[in-house]
């Protein structure tokens, strides 16, 4: 489904990652840790589209196409979904408002109609269960004022509402307290089916407790040094990240 | 056609007045000439104000005026608007008493107001203040305020084609009156000095909208002056909605006398023109008032607009809010200039003022600047202004989500625009001005 070859990606000059392989497969689940600035937001920015990011080599493509030739926009219609680790408040614009936008812009490049008001209200109450959101919540500005629990809950919400095929959660799991952390892992694995994929950006093995991964990436410095199965990040929780430095610096 | 400087222009109006003198019969020895006349002596002093004139440093009325406008292709009074034509322009579905101009001049024909609600009377002003003539006496150009200028006293030198409007003690109208001004530069260059008066009596409730619309290609300079004195205890809601044509000049004054406990809500809707002055003079005289003054200019082409507002906060315990955004495109240019004054007296005056603009282009131009004078020690004050671009974060985060660009674009200056546009509590209109604005976005 998605496919990362040598991937190098700079901003203002700087080279974040510094060539990143990467192979999802539909139905799979992959972890990606590593310590603080080593480039695992960046990554999920580059996928969704981010335009302040300069790719200077390396191929992404994303069901046969490539990643890269489109926009954000068309990123998500065809099925890329990022979960922001720092979602953005925009006063003005009620969640609902976006949602049903979105979702028409998505219905639409998939040649469905637009929901009709009644359905798309219907669908909302739906998916409003499945993360346990409020409806206050959404008719509230987008985000505006939300606490960092609700934000993250906000956006699983959407992932839910527009379905995507690849999601990208980019710690997700960061101030959530524990009850809201189960209610968002068990939203996220009961969108999971066999055609979707979803990489988890985290710190924690707890999250993975609920969101059992097939594999675990480590990110450090901009590349992937370190791949294993869901046990590899129990041990990262035990050690910490310095063997991996370690391994990674006499390779 | 060479093109005019100062001198010429206030020589050309000087010209004008004395043929409008000439004009009036036997009205030469009525009170109300005898305030042209004051008028008029004042304006010569300094004539028509030009970029020297600090307040006209951004908008140099006199240089355009001289660029665009052709005194030997003056429109003489002969005009030809339809109610067909006219009522393209009328805002759609809204329920109103309706009073048409043309050049300035209340047309009978084309205005409704056969069958005016119980406690409204509106008439020309001209007859008005024989009709009228203590209130007249009492509020007619007497009311000192801040703000006012040369283009003042050059419309109150020419009062004639304006209406009077008062509204009765304890009358609450429900149905707002709308002032529609067209001027018809279809083969002409055409003037239009309407001049008004607005009186809301004790514990009364209406609304007015001025709207102001060229017709044709040549050019229009629109001088105009409103004068609206609130009384005790009265609710006064103020619209004006300026979508001009590319060769309209506009200076307009709405002058605002809160002389009663008192409130009063403004909202100024600019979109296009060649050069619009918004002059929007308030004067707070009795306690436990409240102003509140939205503006919202959206602008591209070559559009000039210059809002410039006063606050003159002379008693204690009042409150004013004001909240001005504009869009920028294109080679347009924002001017905000926001005075407020809070004399010693008026002490535990708030006082809130932004004024917040989103450039989209590399050729808009944004010059915003707060004037705050606060002699009393005890008060509540703040301003802010900010110029900027739209926010990167919040499109990204759009487009994230299958929002391509330009709905993106627009659903945020959407919703930048929106909390000035609530503020239009008349739906009909505020309908009107969504609908242009998702035009334009
Ligand atoms: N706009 C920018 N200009 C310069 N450097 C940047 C910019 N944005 C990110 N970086 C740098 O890129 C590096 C990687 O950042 P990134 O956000 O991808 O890390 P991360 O792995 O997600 O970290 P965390 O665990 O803290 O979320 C950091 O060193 C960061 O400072
Ligand atoms: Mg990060």
């Amino acid at each position: 489904m998605l496919s990362i070859k040598n991937l190098h990606a700079s901003i203002e000059g700087k080279e974040i990652l510094k060539g990143i392989n990467l192979e999802v497969k539909p139905g799979e689940v992959h972890a990606i840790m590593g310590p603080n600035g080593s480039g695992k937001s960046t990554l999920a920015s580059v996928l969704a589209g981010r335009e302040d990011y300069e790719v200077s080599s390396g191929e992404i493509s994303f069901n046969g196409k490539d990643l890269l030739e489109l926009e954000a926009d068309e990123r998500a219609k065809e099925g890329v979904f990022l979960a922001f680790q720092y979602p953005i408040e925009i006063p003005g614009v009620t969640t609902t408002n976006f949602m049903k936008t979105a979702l028409n812009k998505i219905r639409e490049h998939k040649g469905l109609e637009p929901l009709d008001a009644v359905s798309f209200l219907g669908m909302m109450k739906e998916k409003m269960k499945l993360v346990e959101i409020d409806q206050a919540l959404l008719s509230r500005s987008l985000n505006e004022g939300f606490s960092g629990g609700e934000k993250k809950r906000n956006e699983i919400f959407q992932m839910a509402m527009l379905e995507p095929t690849l999601s990208i959660l980019d710690e997700t799991d960061s101030g959530l307290d524990i009850d809201a952390l189960r209610i968002v892992a068990n939203g996220v694995n009961k969108l999971k089916n066999d055609d979707n994929a979803t990489i988890v950006v985290t710190h924690y093995q707890r999250l993975l407790d609920y969101i059992v991964p097939d594999f675990v990436h480590v990110l450090f410095n901009g590349k992937i040094v370190k791949t294993g199965g869901k046990e590899l990040a129990h041990e990262l929780e035990a050690k910490g990240y310095d063997w991996i430095k370690e391994e990674a610096s006499i390779a | 056609m060479s093109k005019l400087i100062k001198e010429d222009i206030d020589k050309f109006f000087i010209g004008q007045f004395e043929a409008f003198e000439n004009s009036l019969n036997g009205e030469s020895k009525k009170p109300l000439h005898a305030k042209r006349k004051q008028a008029i002596d004042n304006f010569k002093a300094l004539g028509f104000p030009h970029a020297k004139h600090e307040e006209y440093k951004y908008s140099n009325i006199a240089k355009i005026f001289g660029k665009l406008f052709n005194v030997e292709n003056l429109s003489d009074d002969s005009f030809s608007l339809s109610l067909d034509e006219a009522s393209k322009y009328f805002i759609p579905e809204l329920d109103a008493i309706r009073l048409v101009f043309v050049n300035g001049v209340l047309d009978n024909k084309l205005s409704d107001m056969d069958t005016l609600p119980k406690g409204v009377h509106i008439q020309a002003i001209k007859t008005a203040a024989d009709d009228y003539a203590e209130d007249f006496e009492k509020h007619f150009n007497t009311h000192e305020i801040e703000g006012a200028d040369n283009f003042s006293e050059l419309n109150t030198a020419f009062t004639n084609g304006g209406i009077f409007v008062k509204i009765d003690a304890n009358a609450v109208v429900e149905t707002p009156i709308a002032c529609y001004y067209f001027n018809d530069a279809k083969n002409a260059d055409v003037i239009s000095q309407p001049r008004n008066l607005v009186i809301a009596e004790k514990n009364s409730q209406a609304s007015l909208i001025e709207s102001y619309v060229t017709l044709g290609e040549n050019t229009s300079f629109t001088n105009a002056v409103t004068e609206i004195v609130v009384e005790d205890d009265s609710i006064f809601n103020y619209y004006k909605y300026q979508n001009e044509s590319n060769q309209a000049i506009q200076v307009g004054a709405t002058m605002v006398h809160q002389l009663g406990k008192s409130v009063f809500n403004g909202v100024t809707l600019s979109l296009n023109g060649a050069m619009l002055r918004n002059n929007l003079n308030i004067a707070i005289h009795k306690e436990h008032s409240e102003t509140n003054m939205y503006g919202l200019y959206l602008l591209d082409g070559k559009t000039h607009v210059d809002n410039h507002t006063v606050v003159d906060h002379k008693v204690p315990n009042c409150e004013s809010n004001e909240m001005y955004k504009g869009i920028l495109d294109g080679q347009s240019r924002g001017i905000f200039n926001g005075k407020i004054f809070v004399r010693q007296d008026a002490q535990k005056t708030n006082a809130f003022q932004s004024n917040r603009n989103v450039v989209l282009s590399d050729d808009a131009e944004v010059d915003t600047k707060p004037q705050l004078e606060i002699w009393a020690d005890d008060v509540q004050c703040s301003h802010g202004c900010t110029v900027g671009q739209l926010d990167t974060d919040q499109l990204f985060y759009l487009r994230a989500r299958g929002i391509d660009k330009q709905t993106a674009k627009s659903m945020l200056l959407n919703a930048f625009a929106s909390d000035v546009l609530s503020n239009i509590k008349i739906e009909a209109f505020r309908t009107l001005i969504e609908n242009k604005i998702n035009e334009r976005l």
